[in-house]
């Protein structure tokens, strides 16, 4: 069973203008697609990993449940797969967000202090990230969510690696360069504070049951 | 240079040994040797502008900003805020010595010209050709995983040239190699104009290299 490139869940207009058009068709069609194809063509040789599934492919990085000769491999397209597939979903029509509510809105405040707290952490996680990466909001094995981020494709799924700050996701943001550089350029803050308007607040909610119910969301 | 060291050392009413002043250094946005749109059609002047202005000049400005918190601390004894200012410097110092390198690496297609000399003799002996090596040098590079740069350098202990990459701004010299030519591939250096297809911009640039310039820059290292 190859694995595949998914369906954005929306037009490649709908998060405009926050997100333009011709991003999210390359982003997907392109640079999604390409990481679909390298992590099948990694799986060839290896069928049995295939059958674990993407996410147990993520928490296996940095173990040695993955052949040495295809650990990079793995960890760049197995990341690549599974935090686009996340990014997509987390993302909305911009008249669709209404912000965060119910357990999700209680958790942020209860370790942010407020949702406007939690979005600077976020913003500073996002905007200091050095060179390619994501920056996540999510939750810990204490149950608490925290902010971390991480660099080219790594997730916090991946706790075997050294330095894994280990979270399920519930929020994550792409600052590699291609997310946003034909529409924003060098100005990074201004991609990070336009993308609050796309924020699927749903899905959030969703995924923070998800992994509080002890699954990984995708 | 500024010498501020001898004047913060007084207003703390520190001493200072004799001969013992710290200068905080200040560095400069160099001006490119030709204008942003000179290497179209191969990297189009809305690049090289964005590049030189908006990201070049951001690394002098960060790098500054660090050395000079970087002063306060050391004349403070804050030790631990010199180790938390460890990644700007990093960052921004590497993204400033690797630019200035990389302008001076390129030169209008009209003056272009391929490598001669003692370079030419020793990219053939160690690729066979200039194609060969182009062809090394690029799948390497492209290989890059996220942001990074290709690089040719020259190896002082056994005098040969190698390929090798680096990643995000992390500068050659920190591996021991002399920089001689760098090939920039974080997204910004070709993105807008050839969108996702590294390969095509990695074809492009070598249209554009100053090969001068590198034998130079060989010259300067066997020295």
């Amino acid at each position: 069973m190859a694995f595949e490139l998914p369906p954005l869940p929306y037009e490649y207009g709908t998060l405009e203008p926050h997100v333009d058009s011709m991003t999210m068709q390359i982003h997907h069609t392109k640079h999604h697609q390409a990481y679909v194809n390298n992590l099948n063509a990694a799986l060839d040789k290896f069928p049995e990993l295939k059958d674990l599934g993407l996410v147990d492919i993520n928490k296996a990085v940095g173990t040695d449940k993955l052949p040495t000769e295809a650990a990079t491999v793995i960890r760049n397209n197995g990341g690549g797969h599974y935090n686009h597939t996340f990014f997509w979903k987390v993302m909305t029509n911009p008249s669709n967000t209404n912000g965060p509510s119910g357990a999700a809105k209680e958790a942020i405040e209860a370790a942010f202090g407020s949702v406007d707290e939690m979005k600077t952490k976020f913003n500073a996680a996002a905007a200091g990230r050095f060179g390619s990466g994501w920056a996540w909001l999510g939750v810990k094995s204490d149950g608490s969510l925290a902010i971390t981020s991480t660099p080219n494709q790594d997730n916090p799924l991946m706790s075997g690696l050294p330095d894994a700050a280990a979270m399920v996701p519930i929020l994550g943001l792409d600052v590699w360069e291609h997310a946003y550089y034909l529409k924003y350029q060098n100005r990074r803050p201004e991609y990070i504070a336009a993308w609050w308007n796309v924020v699927n607040w749903e899905q959030v909610s969703a995924n923070y049951e998800a992994a509080k119910a002890g699954t990984v969301p995708l | 240079m500024l010498a501020r060291g001898l004047l913060a050392a007084a207003r703390e009413g520190l001493s200072a040994a004799p001969g013992m002043t710290r200068s905080i250094c200040t560095v400069k946005l160099p001006d490119l040797p030709y204008s942003y749109g000179a290497l179209e059609p191969y990297i189009s002047g809305h690049i090289m502008e964005l590049h030189h202005a908006k990201h070049h000049a951001a690394y002098v400005a960060n790098l500054n900003k660090a050395l000079e918190q970087q002063a306060e601390a050391e004349a403070k004894g804050d030790v631990s805020k010199l180790i938390t200012l460890q990644g700007a410097i990093k960052f921004n110092g590497g993204g400033h010595i690797n630019h200035d390198i990389f302008w001076t690496n390129l030169i209008p297609a009209k003056d272009f010209e391929p490598p001669s000399g003692e370079l030419k003799t020793m990219i053939e002996a160690q690729w066979k050709s200039l194609d060969s090596f182009i062809s090394t040098f690029n799948a390497q590079t492209a290989a890059v995983q996220g942001s990074g740069w290709g690089w040719l350098g020259y190896n002082k202990g056994t005098g040969r040239l190698e390929i090798t990459t680096m990643p995000n701004q992390d500068p050659l010299s920190v591996t021991g190699l002399v920089p001689l030519l760098g090939v920039d591939v974080w997204e910004h250096a070709y993105y807008l104009q050839y969108k996702n297809v590294r390969p095509d911009y990695l074809k492009a640039i070598w249209n554009v290299v100053n090969w001068k310039n590198v034998a130079d820059r060989l010259a300067a290292a066997k020295q």
